[in-house]
Parts: structure tokens; C-alpha cells; sequence
């Protein structure tokens, strides 16, 4: 990188003027700068804890079978739809005569109620989270490395190749993302598609998969390609250009360092994204296929149920809230840690 | 310019008909998916459906189809598989309610995302930046048709405030009009306002430490005027065409959850209901409708930007 922001660069702030650097002189000199990122989010309490918050929802949602097994004393799918619990002494039936399902009893058995057909809440929304949490990580990282590949590619050799890349870009962003999600969906999920080798099956995970990933690529690629169009005609790049570095060296060595704020912005919102249009794609039918628990799934199974039911939307929507919230609010922690020139502001408070 | 400008359209275009290419692509790879057999009915002979077939020409060759169904969207005489109705007919009656639900929440989240981003901005770090940073990442992270279930449910079945979804036309009764639509405005919005801010706080944050900016300071202009003629101007130019994009799917049927949870019946009701029954002219219609809508904005926010920035202009 031949503009070092945290080093030497123009750092930001004008309101104040470079004295305001020392503010990390507590810090030992010769850190790099991520490095002192590292240092700055390890001081971020409330991004740390929305991390930890995330972090406990994922291995909650990893323990969904130890859960089901020694804590509610059932399965994913079994039902209970006629049996009778104890509640604080007091028998009540898990799904009454008239079909309205048990509320959350607090206690081991049906922890967050039950549902029309008496499975545990908590059990499928523990299982139901690994699937969403798959979905969101694995779309999340196919979105990321082809919107920076793609973006970078089509902002730095700009022409004809840039030409074809970015009208690519704009028939998927033309598209509403979750129009495109549901289509591909309804198809995919009626046919199943196989592609060479690869067979995919009506109702895989795969399918939801791939179309999140696909769907947000333009969100990612257009934008890094914007930045890429300005930092391609900097002096930095120039300089590099004439030292004879190859294109792949200058693209990744020069160019990708500059543009990672944009990216670290990303991940996390991409993430998040991912994971709420698999949600709304399992609400439209086009996203998981039922009996397979997501949290979007039963969010849309839930409002359903509304009135008679309301924790049946409740119980998956917080938990979707909820994580969704720890990847944003963290993300935007780190990405507060990273730019060195939010540094200079929380240098001066 | 006027070259920039036209081809830009040119390439527009293109990308119409590669959209349109790929929606009736994607509805072709159905297996079983043959609409004779939908059209026809269960009780359809196999004559009756060979008749059908050759009626709507589903036993010609793939692009002959393709060219016959775009034919007819274009001169307005394209009709439903699954229903046989005139689907130009079905978009102006589904039209007016994804307008009005559009032009409202369009203008509420500029707005407020504009007003909050820039107050998180020069704010950064403070407690007036922490308290809007988390209320736009609380908005940024609920999905619409939760929030709307939950409005539905507190400020309608319970609390009466709100009627329980469902459109009234601004003609026949603007107040019924506005109390239907305040609260889908509103849902849709909030994803919106956390987004827009978000991006615009940082997009500002950027500017500041910009050569120019620190040039305006240093020949001694106020903080306002660096603040609004500098700064906002520049940053303004990701959000407006955001708002183009973003305006445009709406009006296309990208409000789709709103619209299903709120039962309006609008555009993007409508797709969902095409998708379901898996009708290709419905959904082609439709997705010609939004692609129409967001290249063209897209078109003329590109052609902004190279009026607006010196730099993209003289480099292409």
C-alpha cells in the first residue's frame, strides 16, 4: 500500500488537527494497522457483547440436539399434540380441544410453548437457527468473493470487459432481490436442477444457498467497482505501474488493501441480508421447504397462527432480530476499529 | 456528452432484453411445467390439449415462443396462462395501490435517512450518533413482514388504532386511504432509513478527510457551508441513486413481503400470486415492469453523475 491512512495519510478529522493523533500515545509505537484495530474493538464493549450475544445464539443453535435430547426429553419433529404437562401444579393439555397451542411455560418441557401440532418451540428453533445461520454464512461468503472479484476485475480494466460485467450487474439489480429469490425458488424447488456433475434436489439446502449468494453479488461488485474506477487513476497505482508490477499484483496488492473498509462494511450487512432474505423467501414458500425448521419458516408458519398464537410469531422473529442485530452491531464495530479515521474521533472523546 | 448519454440507453436496452431472456429462461427449465396441461384443466382431453398447444403455440421452437410472448407484451394483448385474462388490464388495477404505497414510503425514508445520517455523522462518536446508530441497526435487522405481523397485531387487532390491512383507493376516500397505508409506509421505511443512514454516515465520514474538503476549510469557509456544499453534495450522490434503484423495485414489486403481509394487492402481490402458479407471461410482465423502471433510473443516475463529477465524465 503505498497510502498508509493509519501512518502517514490525510487523516481525516479537520475540525482538530493531527494533535488529536496522540490520543492512542498510551499504545506502543510500531503497531500495525490491524493490529491496533484489535486494540481499538477489544475496547468496544457493546460491539464485543452483540458479538458474544451472536456468538452464544450459534452454539445454542449448534447444541440444538443436546437440547432436544437431555433438556426437553424430545425430537425435532415429535408431537405431543395430545398430551398433558405439568405446569406449576396445574395440568394443562400442550395443544387444547379448540387447536390452540401451549405459550411458553418456562420451564424444561416446551421452554417457549408449543405449536399446533405439539412440537417444542425451542427445540425447532434451535435447529431451525442452524439452518438459517448455514444459509446466511455460506451466502454470505459466495456474495462477498464474487462482488470483490468481479467489482475489482471490472474497475480496473474498465472497456469492454467492464462493459459486459457491469450490464451483467445491472440485470440482476434490476431484478428486486427477493422477486429474483422467489422465482428462482418456486422453480428450483418444484424441479430441483442439475448442473454437470451436480444434482440438486427439490427442497436442498443448496438451493436457498446459492440464490441468496447469487442474488445480493451486484449490492458488493457495483460499488467496489465505483471505488476502484477513482483509486485505478491515483498516483499510488501509477507509481506501481511503473515499477512493472503485473495487473493480478496491483489489482490484489495496491488496490484490494484500499477498498477493504468497503468490504469489512459489507460482510457483515451482506451476512445479515442473507440471512433476513432467506427468511423472507421461506415466508413467500420459495425459501426452505417445511417439515425443514428455519427461522423464517416458522415466523411464516407463526403468523398463521396470529391471534390465537402470537408467541408462535414472537419466539422465532426475536431469535431472527436478535442475531441478525449481533452481526450488525458488531460488524459496525469492527469496521469503527478499522477506519482510521473514526480512529481520530474516538481518539478526541 | 449527448454520446455518453446515448450509449448508456443503447446498453439499457441490452440489459431489457437480456432480463426478459433470463425470466423466461429460468420458467422454462421446469420439468412437468408444461402450461397445456394447466390451461386445459384436469379434466382436459388429450385433444383438447393439443388444441390448446397449438393455440398458444407452445409447440413451436423455445425463441419463437420467446419472440411471440414478447410480441404481445409490447402492443398489450398478452394474456394470463393460468387465468386467460388480459394482464395489462390486471397491472393498471394493481398499479395504483404499489404507486401510492411507493411515492409515501419513498419519500418518508429519504427523508428520514437523510436527517438521520448526516446527524450521526457530525455527531460521530457522541451519544445522539450511539442512540440513532442502534435504533437504524434495530431497523436495519427486523425483517418487514415480522414488524408488519407485529403492527398488525398490537396497533390493529389489539389496539384498534389501525385498520387490519387492506387498500382503499385515494379517490374514494382519502382518509381511509391514508390510515390503510400509514402503517405499510412506515414498516417498509424502517429498513430503508437504517440502510440509507448507515451508508450515509460513512459515505460523509470519507468525504471529511477528502483533499478538497480540507482545501474549503483552509481558505477559511464556515462548517456549515463546508458541511452542506462540500460534503453533503458529494455524499449525497450514493444515496440519491440508492433511492432511485431502491424506488424503482418497489414500484416493480420488490415490495412484495409489505404488500403480502398488509394485503394490499399490489404489484407485488400479484407476482408472488404469478410466481405460485408458475405463469410466465404474468411474471414477464411484471419483471419487464420493474426492469423498465430501475434501468431507466439507473440510466439517469449515470448520466447525473457524469454531469455532477468532472472526474467519471473526463475518463470515459
Amino acid at each position: 500500500m503505498a497510502i498508509d491512512p493509519v501512518i502517514g495519510g490525510p487523516a481525516g478529522d479537520l475540525s482538530t488537527d493531527l494533535a488529536a493523533a496522540p490520543a492512542e500515545g498510551d499504545l506502543p509505537p510500531g503497531l500495525g494497522p490491524y493490529q491496533l484495530a484489535w486494540r481499538r474493538l477489544r475496547r468496544n464493549r457493546v460491539a464485543l457483547s452483540f458479538g458474544a450475544l451472536f456468538l452464544v445464539i450459534v452454539i445454542a443453535c449448534l447444541l440444538a440436539p443436546v437440547y432436544a435430547d437431555d433438556v426437553a426429553h424430545t425430537t425435532l419433529s415429535a408431537n405431543h399434540i395430545t398430551e398433558k404437562i405439568k405446569v406449576d401444579g396445574k395440568s394443562r393439555e400442550v395443544v387444547s380441544l379448540v387447536g390452540i397451542p401451549i405459550g411458553p411455560t418456562w420451564h424444561s418441557r416446551f421452554f417457549l410453548g408449543a405449536d399446533r401440532d405439539g412440537r417444542d418451540v425451542a427445540v425447532r428453533l434451535f435447529y431451525g437457527g442452524r439452518n438459517s445461520l448455514e444459509i446466511g454464512a455460506l451466502s454470505m461468503l459466495i456474495t462477498v468473493v464474487l462482488g470483490v472479484l468481479l467489482g475489482i476485475i471490472a474497475g480496473y480494466f474498465r472497456g469492454p470487459l467492464d462493459g459486459v460485467l457491469s450490464r451483467a450487474f445491472d440485470v440482476i439489480w434490476a431484478y428486486p432481490p427477493v422477486l429474483l429469490g422467489v422465482a428462482l425458488g418456486a422453480v428450483l424447488n418444484i424441479s430441483g436442477i442439475t448442473v454437470g456433475p451436480i444434482a440438486l434436489h427439490a427442497g436442498s439446502l443448496v438451493i436457498p444457498i446459492m440464490i441468496v449468494g447469487i442474488v445480493y453479488v451486484p449490492y458488493v461488485a457495483k460499488p467496489i467497482r465505483g471505488q476502484v474506477l477513482g483509486l485505478r487513476e491515483r498516483e499510488f497505482v501509477d507509481a506501481a505501474r511503473q515499477q512493472g508490477l503485473s495487473h493480478l499484483r496491483i489489482m490484489f496488492g495496491e488496490i484490494l488493501p484500499n477498498v477493504a473498509s468497503t468490504i469489512i462494511v459489507f460482510v457483515p450487512l451482506i451476512m445479515a441480508n442473507a440471512i433476513l432474505l432467506e427468511a423472507a423467501l421461506s415466508y413467500l414458500g420459495a425459501g426452505v421447504q417445511p417439515p425443514n425448521p428455519s427461522w423464517g419458516t416458522m415466523i411464516s408458519e407463526g403468523i398463521r397462527e396470529i391471534p390465537a398464537a402470537i408467541h408462535l410469531t414472537l419466539v422465532p422473529g426475536i431469535m431472527l432480530v436478535l442475531a441478525v442485530l449481533g452481526i450488525n452491531v458488531f460488524g459496525d464495530g469492527v469496521r469503527d476499529a478499522l477506519d482510521p479515521r473514526a480512529r481520530v474521533r474516538i481518539g478526541r472523546r | 456528452m449527448t454520446r455518453f448519454i446515448v450509449r448508456r440507453l443503447l446498453s439499457a436496452i441490452g440489459v431489457l432484453i437480456a432480463i426478459s431472456v433470463l425470466t423466461f429462461l429460468i420458467f422454462q427449465t421446469i420439468p412437468n411445467g408444461d402450461p397445456a396441461l394447466r390451461l386445459g384443466g384436469r379434466l382436459a382431453t388429450p385433444s383438447e390439449i393439443a388444441n390448446i398447444r397449438r393455440e398458444y403455440g407452445f409447440n413451436k421452437p423455445i425463441y419463437v415462443q420467446y419472440v411471440d410472448t414478447m410480441k404481445k407484451i409490447l402492443d398489450g394483448t398478452v394474456v394470463s396462462y393460468s387465468q386467460g385474462i388480459n394482464i395489462d388490464d390486471q397491472i393498471r388495477r394493481v398499479l395504483p395501490t404499489t404507486l401510492s404505497l411507493a411515492l409515501g414510503a419513498g419519500f418518508i425514508w429519504l427523508f428520514f435517512g437523510i436527517v438521520f445520517g448526516v446527524l450521526t455523522a457530525i455527531t460521530a462518536g457522541r451519544w445522539l450518533d450511539r442512540v440513532l446508530t442502534v435504533l437504524a441497526l434495530i431497523g436495519v435487522s427486523c425483517p418487514v413482514f415480522f414488524l408488519g405481523a407485529l403492527v398488525l397485531y398490537y396497533l390493529g387487532f389489539k389496539a384498534g388504532i389501525i385498520p387490519l390491512g387492506g387498500y382503499v383507493p385515494l379517490t374514494e376516500d382519502p382518509w381511509g386511504w391514508f390510515t390503510h397505508l400509514i402503517a405499510p409506509w412506515l414498516v417498509l421505511s424502517v429498513l430503508f432509513i437504517g440502510f440509507y443512514s448507515r451508508v450515509l454516515r460513512s459515505t460523509i465520514i470519507d468525504t471529511l478527510g477528502e483533499d478538497y474538503v480540507r482545501t474549503a476549510r483552509a481558505k477559511g469557509l464556515s462548517n456549515r457551508r463546508v458541511l452542506v456544499r462540500h460534503v453533503l453534495r458529494n455524499s449525497l450522490i450514493p444515496i440519491i441513486s440508492l433511492w432511485g434503484l431502491d424506488f424503482a423495485q418497489v414500484i416493480g414489486g420488490g415490495a412484495i413481503l409489505t404488500e403480502s403481509v398488509f394485503n394490499l394487492h399490489g404489484v407485488g402481490q400479484f407476482a408472488a400470486e404469478s410466481i405460485g402458479r408458475l405463469d410466465i407471461p404474468s411474471v414477464l410482465v411484471i419483471v419487464m415492469l420493474t426492469a423498465c423502471a430501475v434501468v431507466l433510473l439507473s440510466a439517469i443516475v449515470d448520466v447525473l453523475y457524469a454531469l455532477l463529477d468532472p472526474r467519471i465524465r473526463l475518463s470515459s
